[in-house]
């Protein structure tokens, strides 16, 4: 066998005792507390943002890429990120989507043969701010205690704002992927979307158009929609709520994730409802109702759907074992369903990649 | 997506559990935990359980666990009757580690649980199999397309090379059927692997020869499985040292550290397809080989059954695996389960960590002469312990003090390593500190990468640690550095060597800075919910505490810290019992360890349980916070006990036996003097700093004489030294002879007999006790001994001294609470040897014997509450024998002759109507096996006449002897017909080496001489040992053995439960 060894060209950057580099920094809530902590020379500014924590063990450069996270402030409940260093190659949209980051630690060294930068260079150079040295626990029970809310990372407290503008991830007109005239087409209304949504379904043979979230598509030729995630209140969404409401008469295949569960209940004509601190993290488990077929899930979202609120033709297809809120739903008689979760990973457990073998059965 | 509702199948009325017996390397206390949660979870479901397990000193062997227990060996004709005997519906075998799953399926295969009607619960046995079968295994993986590692199996030594040739070398090979890679290893050439495959398929039917996947990093996932299969892993876990050492023997980060998010769960979704695939109801963990860069991996193994790293993942997490494993084997479904710990979540859930967890395996090699330090692939370590902590530095520091093996952390330790590098490239049980050395001597972390392939984040972490201590002993001691070291993990006794300081000064001047650590919770989500959880470490990386002190009647129990040699599950037992006793009497208790294989680290054993060091400094951290009524030292062992004064020192109040009396007992001057003061009788001994001290004193009280150097570098190296020239030898070789480090020698009395007391006294006066006594002349440490309970051959003169003394010591120590006194005794005459005024190693043997618990009466004289009543503790209708277990076949080139050091790394425990009875199954119980009759004995000159009669008898009872031919000649001449075997030395025919290579001898009894050790002897116990031949080397437990083979009763005995021998008492 050959000898194999790691190829290290890169991890001989890994910088030495960043702590004695940094300068104090705060994490202000909107509810007056403070977080204090370490942040890079460079930062400057205060930073706004709404504060939320998720509990992934690993997926640093999935999760600030995720576009739902736009417009928030994340806060990693484990303490060690930026072990393995950044390969950009994993990013899930072209930029990191967070608005800081807060953390126990921040690794001072890195090692993997396919990363090439540190943590903190990635975000130094996206200008996105850090927080270190904080003791996320506290600040974690806090948030779960008095649910999510607005924070400014900056050198000294500040009054937070009351409320903060997420903004709308999208892109300015149609894409198309894949070969014309093979496979089934399929529309990808990005609200945000994550590149594994995209990678899943072009795994699948299908031919997709990716549109923005306020684009009609119900005109065109098609064979299925999926409905994107992406941050903020779904209520927002009402040219997208109007839209589904059209797909929705029809009979093609509707798939919604995430963000796309809720416009899916809200354009079918049930509500959403915010949690009290959401759920964001790699070990959700989920149930299914009919078969009590178990899964753990990645998730990441504030909003959730009111269960009550379904309309008779729509029942509840996964529910949260934690705490028996809805996470996903399908129609009794046409092929739309829609889950809560993320059954792209990325990151997280693929334990429900399947959902997209069976969307793709159902066109 | 459409899987049907399982049915659920009906629940069993009546299960038996098999234990796992004596603790031996790559087989420790772990399954003590996993079977006392399965035992605790069964019986929550009304299932009645019989338990069957040699090792009595274990808490799943209690009065409240099991409906019925068997002190008996685990083995097939054993067991076979007792399931005639209970016909139990199930059995269950995956809580009793690799001796329970290889016993079961051994039942099976001989189609004794088919005959019997007894369902094995979980994991059927055809998937057991296929984990276990090599070739079975690769099968049913390439099935599903997952890769194993390339291998071949060879039946036979030929085969071994041919299947070498076609891999190329360096090859990995691996014995199937096998509990911690007995007989795996690297190898490079042919002669090599002819002389290894050869001792390995002595004992076992097939090796592998695999691929040899240098420098892979080892990762390894716990995976749950329920029967409708729903699957989830718990936990995964990063090896410190990539592949090439055991998991066992490598230091283990939970979760994994260098692995991105594809990596992590690509593997996971691997394990959880295989275990799908496999069909495994229940627990069992995966293990990966992960090439460091381009992602390809290996599966090395699947075990089908509870495991040290389950037990690991499961304190790591807080997840109950053993609890949760037993009831998927009723049928229940992964969501239909809570978990206990939480009370928030179910049972399918897969924790989420904000600490991390580092395990560090604990070696005694320096305790067992002329044993290899190298590690690899073959387990030797003898325990482990794991910190806690929210940076890797704070971890590995915090499991370096863990170990207590005279390290301080990476920067104070006792090793004299004079070639890192060659430790490095060649990893030792010192590779660690190997590393920081050579990082402190300005190796770059690049260089030691390539010479270990050990990643570079670990190395990098170990390199900031130098740094920081450079920091330390330089720059000015602020409160911003204090802290900054104190996140590093460095502890206050370090700093203050670097400053020059007292570790009560920089105690002193953190607390004015207000540096403490922050009690955090282990709650397995991640603090996103609020859990009910009572697991609780100390971090310096963290502001506020998870929980506020408990209410005033609290007391901490100290616990026993890693298993080692000396320190067993005994003492995890009496931690348990203690707290136990504590709640009843309306205390809320509070446990600090850091052994993960321990009973006493479950979450329903105390009120609270910190996860962290026996150390002084992190007790009175704890201590600070709880600020409870009192500590108790006094069941854990060496480790609590030694924290005893400086605890009293430094103002916590102790149960029980002050401290200072402690120390009475503890300080051989003060000890000495005290009995001198009391008119007892004790050994000679004297204090010497110079060899012509030494030497005087060897000729006034005579040859030979016990040497016991008062500090070694090493660990213990006490000695028996017969001769000048010996003398000469030994202290200018093994010791330090100085002023400051005074060696202390004693006369050694032979041919005397040993016996104990131990005991309960409250306010100085005796409250319960119990003499037992040593088959083995004195000279075996106590803990190798075989000790018999009640003691049968002594006078009641010698019991009525015996007591005496020991009223006299107990009254002017004051003892209150457990304690033990060992005596030597020859003509009647009694001298103390020593006295521990803590719970000794026989306290769960004498407690269940005697039908008394006394922990929970000592902890009752603790708590000052009278005990009255009368206890009957000296005449009993049954008699039960302890007998040491060794894992000499584990410690390659180890001499298996017991001695003044301790060796054993367990025991086990039988009853019987008389000493033979109960002897002959408790050393069956040591995992012995006798195939045939056929005997070897070789005599040392002054133990020859002893054995006339026992050798006539087993001639008479149909043996084949065999023997020296010293012994022959002799035996030949007392009428005794053996058959002559020429030693080792020389070429004659036929030759003892080759008897025994070609396993033409059954049994040896082999007493070395007193006077000297020769080579020739050794080579010959190593390849019995190597081998797999029964041994006996002591002369008294020998003769016992022959006496036992030459009774036709004895082989085929009724197994009886506990309480058919001792009656329960109120």
């Amino acid at each position: 066998m050959a000898k194999t060894r790691t190829d290290r060209t890169h991890v001989d950057r890994s910088e030495r005792n960043v702590f004695f580099s940094q300068k104090s920094g705060c994490l202000t809530l909107g509810d007056g507390t403070t977080f204090v902590g370490q942040m890079p020379e460079w930062q400057d500014d205060n930073y706004v943002g709404e504060v939320v924590f998720s509990t992934g063990m690993t997926g640093y450069v999935e999760a600030l890429t995720d576009p739902s996270f736009a417009g928030q402030i994340l806060v990693f409940t484990y303490p060690l990120v930026g072990n393995y260093g950044v390969d950009e190659a994993a990013s899930e949209s072209d930029k990191i989507q967070v608005r800081g980051v807060v953390m126990s630690d921040l690794a001072p060294h890195w090692s993997h043969g396919g990363s090439d930068q540190s943590f903190a260079e990635w975000l130094k150079s996206q200008g996105v701010p850090l927080l270190t040295g904080v003791d996320t626990r506290a600040l974690t029970k806090h948030l779960r205690t008095q649910g999510t809310m607005t924070g400014v990372l900056g050198g000294e407290p500040v009054a937070a704002p009351k409320s903060v503008q997420i903004p709308r991830v999208s892109i300015e007109g149609p894409i198309e992927y894949g070969q014309k005239n093979t496979g089934k087409e399929i529309i990808l209304v990005d609200c945000g979307m994550k590149q594994n949504i995209l990678r899943s379904l072009l795994g699948l043979g299908l031919r997709v158009k990716r549109v923005p979230y306020d684009y009609d598509y119900t005109g065109e030729k098609y064979d299925g929609v999926v409905l994107s995630s992406g941050p903020g209140d779904p209520e927002d969404y009402e040219e997208t709520i109007a839209i589904t409401k059209k797909a929705l008469a029809g009979d093609k295949p509707v798939f919604g994730i995430c963000l796309g569960n809720q416009i899916m209940a809200l354009a079918s004509g049930g509500k959403t409802y915010k949690l009290k601190f959401g759920h964001r993290g790699h070990n959700q488990p989920c149930i299914e109702d009919a078969t009590e077929r178990a899964v753990i899930t990645s998730q990441n979202h504030g909003y959730a759907i009111d269960e009550a609120s379904l309309p008779r033709d729509w029942q509840v297809l996964y529910r949260n074992l934690n705490d028996d809120s809805v996470e996903g739903i399908e129609h009794r008689t046409k092929p739309f369903f829609s889950v809560q979760f993320h059954p792209e990973a990325c990151p997280g457990p693929t334990d429900s990649a399947v959902l997209f073998e069976r969307f793709y059965q159902s066109l | 997506m459409s899987v049907s509702k399982p049915r659920h199948t009906p629940k069993p009325k009546k299960v038996i559990l098999l234990g796992s017996g004596g603790l031996r390397i790559g087989q420790a206390g772990e399954f003590d935990y996993s079977g006392s949660q399965a035992i605790k979870s069964f019986k929550e479901e009304g299932i009645e359980i019989v338990l069957v397990n040699p090792n009595i000193a274990t808490v799943q062997t209690d009065d409240d666990m099991a409906d019925r227990v068997y002190f008996q060996p685990l083995n097939v004709k054993t067991v076979t009757k007792i399931l005639e005997r209970e016909k139990p519906d199930a059995i269950a075998l995956s809580f009793g580690g690799q001796t329970a799953l290889n016993l079961g399926l051994e039942l099976d295969r001989l189609g004794i649980l088919k005959r019997l009607n007894v369902r094995v619960l979980g994991t059927p046995v055809k998937v057991i199999e296929t984990t276990e079968d090599r070739e079975l295994f690769k099968q049913a993986l390439a099935e599903i397309g997952t890769k194993t590692a390339k291998s071949l199996t060879a039946a036979t030594v030929d085969q071994a090379i041919h299947a070498a040739k076609e891999l190329g070398y360096p090859i990995m090979m691996r014995s199937g059927f096998s509990l911690g890679g007995l007989g795996s290893g690297r190898i490079d050439s042919d002669e090599e692997l002819r002389r290894r495959a050869k001792e390995v398929l002595a004992a076992v039917p097939q090796v592998l020869i695999e691929e040899y996947l240098v420098g892979w990093k080892e990762v390894e996932y716990e995976v749950v499985r329920d029967s409708a299969g729903n699957t989830i892993t718990v936990c995964n876990m990063e090896n410190f040292d990539p592949m090439g050492v055991h998991t066992g023997e490598s230091i283990v980060v939970a979760p994994s550290q260098t692995l991105t998010n594809h990596e992590y769960h690509m593997l996971r979704e691997v394990a959880i397809r295989t275990i799908n695939h496999l069909g495994i109801i229940g627990e069992c963990n995966i293990q990966y080989a992960l090439h460091p860069s381009s992602g390809e991996y290996r599966v090395i193994e699947v075990n089908a059954r509870l495991s040290r790293s389950s037990a690991l993942a499961s304190k790591a997490t807080g997840y109950p695996l053993a609890f949760v494993a037993s009831k998927l084997m009723l049928g229940k479904r992964l969501h239909e389960i809570k978990n206990a710990v939480t009370g928030k979540t179910s049972a399918f859930y897969e924790p989420a960590l904000d600490y991390l967890a580092v395990k560090m395996p604990r070696w005694d090699l320096q305790k067992l002469k002329s044993s290899d330090h190298h590690i690899g692939s073959e387990m030797k370590s003898v325990g482990e312990v794991m910190a806690l902590g929210r940076s890797f530095p704070e971890a590995l520091q915090k499991a370096v003090r863990m170990l207590g093996s005279g390290a301080h952390g990476l920067t104070v330790h006792p090793h004299e390593i004079a070639d890192p590098m060659d430790e490095i490239a060649r990893p030792t049980d010192r590779r660690l500190f190997a590393v920081y050395e050579a990082i402190r001597s300005g190796v770059s972390t690049a260089a030691i990468h390539d010479a270990s392939y050990i990643d570079r984040w670990f190395l990098d972490h170990i390199a900031a640690v130098a740094d920081t201590e450079r920091l330390l002993a330089a720059g000015t001691l602020d409160a911003q550095t204090l802290r900054y070291a104190k996140k590093m993990g460095f502890s206050d006794r370090v700093i203050a060597d670097l400053r020059g300081k007292t570790e009560a000064q920089i105690r002193t001047l953190r607390h004015k800075h207000g540096i403490v650590p922050a009690i955090k919770q282990i709650d397995t989500l991640a603090g996103e919910f609020d859990a009910e959880t009572n697991y609780l470490y100390a971090t310096y990386h963290g502001t506020t505490h998870d929980v506020e002190p408990l209410s005033k009647k609290t007391a901490i129990v100290l616990g026993s810290g890693p298993y080692s040699i000396g320190s067993s599950v005994e003492f995890d037992w009496s931690a348990v019992n203690t707290a136990k006793t504590l709640k009843k009497n309306g205390l809320k208790t509070i446990i600090i360890n850091s052994n993960p294989e321990t009973v006493s680290t479950d979450f329903d054993r105390s009120d609270r349980l910190y996860f962290d060091e026996l150390t002084l400094e992190r007790v009175r951290d704890i201590a600070d916070f709880e600020n409870p009524r009192g500590v108790v030292v006094s069941v854990g062992g060496q480790v609590a006990n030694n924290l005893a004064l400086p605890l009293h020192k430094t103002g916590y109040p102790i149960m029980g036996t002050s401290p200072t009396d402690i120390d009475r007992a503890e300080n051989r001057q003060k000890f000495s003097s005290m009995l001198n003061k009391l008119a007892i009788d004790q050994p000679e001994w004297d204090e010497v700093t110079t060899l012509a001290g030494a030497k005087k004193f060897a000729q006034k009280v005579g040859y030979p004489v016990l040497i016991r150097p008062s500090y070694v570098l090493s660990g213990g190296a006490m000695s028996v030294v017969r001769s000048e020239p010996e003398m000469e030898k030994y202290l200018t070789a093994a010791t330090r002879l100085s002023p400051d480090h005074p060696t202390v020698i004693s006369q050694f009395v032979q041919n005397a007999k040993e016996l104990e007391i131990d005991g309960v006294a409250k306010n100085g006066e005796l409250v319960v006790y119990a003499i037992s006594e040593h088959i083995e002349n004195a000279g075996i440490h106590s803990g190798d001994a075989t000790v018999v309970y009640p003691a049968q051959r002594l006078y009641l003169e010698t019991v009525r001294r015996a007591k005496l003394i020991t009223r006299k010591v107990v009254k002017n120590l004051n003892i209150t609470g457990p304690f033990n006194i060992q005596f030597i005794a020859k003509d009647n005459e009694l001298k103390v040897i020593e006295c521990n005024v803590r719970a000794s190693r026989s306290f769960p043997f004498v407690s269940k014997v005697s039908g008394y618990n006394f922990i929970q009466i000592a902890t009752e004289a603790m708590l000052g509450h009278d005990h009255p009543g009368i206890f009957l503790t000296l005449s009993l209708d049954y008699v039960a024998v302890k007998t040491p277990q060794f894992s000499y076949n584990r410690m390659k080139g180890a001499d298996p002759v017991a001695g003044v050091e301790m060796a054993s790394t367990g025991e086990v425990a039988c009853f019987g109507s008389e000493v033979e009875t109960a002897f002959y199954r408790s050393w069956m119980a040591t995992e012995q096996q006798i195939q045939g009759k056929r005997i070897l004995i070789s005599l040392a000159d002054e133990q020859k006449h002893k054995f006339i009669d026992e050798a006539a008898a087993l001639v008479a009872a149909g043996w084949e002897v065999f023997a020296t031919p010293g012994t022959h000649d002799f035996l030949q001449e007392n009428g005794i017909a053996t058959k002559l075997v020429h030693k080792v030395q020389g070429s004659q025919k036929p030759n003892l080496a080759e008897a025994i290579q070609d396993h033409k001898l059954d049994l040896m009894v082999s007493i070395p001489s007193r006077e000297e050790s020769s080579d020739a002897a050794y080579t010959i116990r190593r390849l019995a040992i190597d081998n797999h031949i029964p041994i006996f080397t002591n002369a008294e437990t020998g003769r016992l053995l022959l006496r036992c083979l030459a009774d036709p009763h004895l082989a085929d005995l009724e197994p009886k439960h506990w309480r058919e021998y001792v009656p329960k008492t109120a």
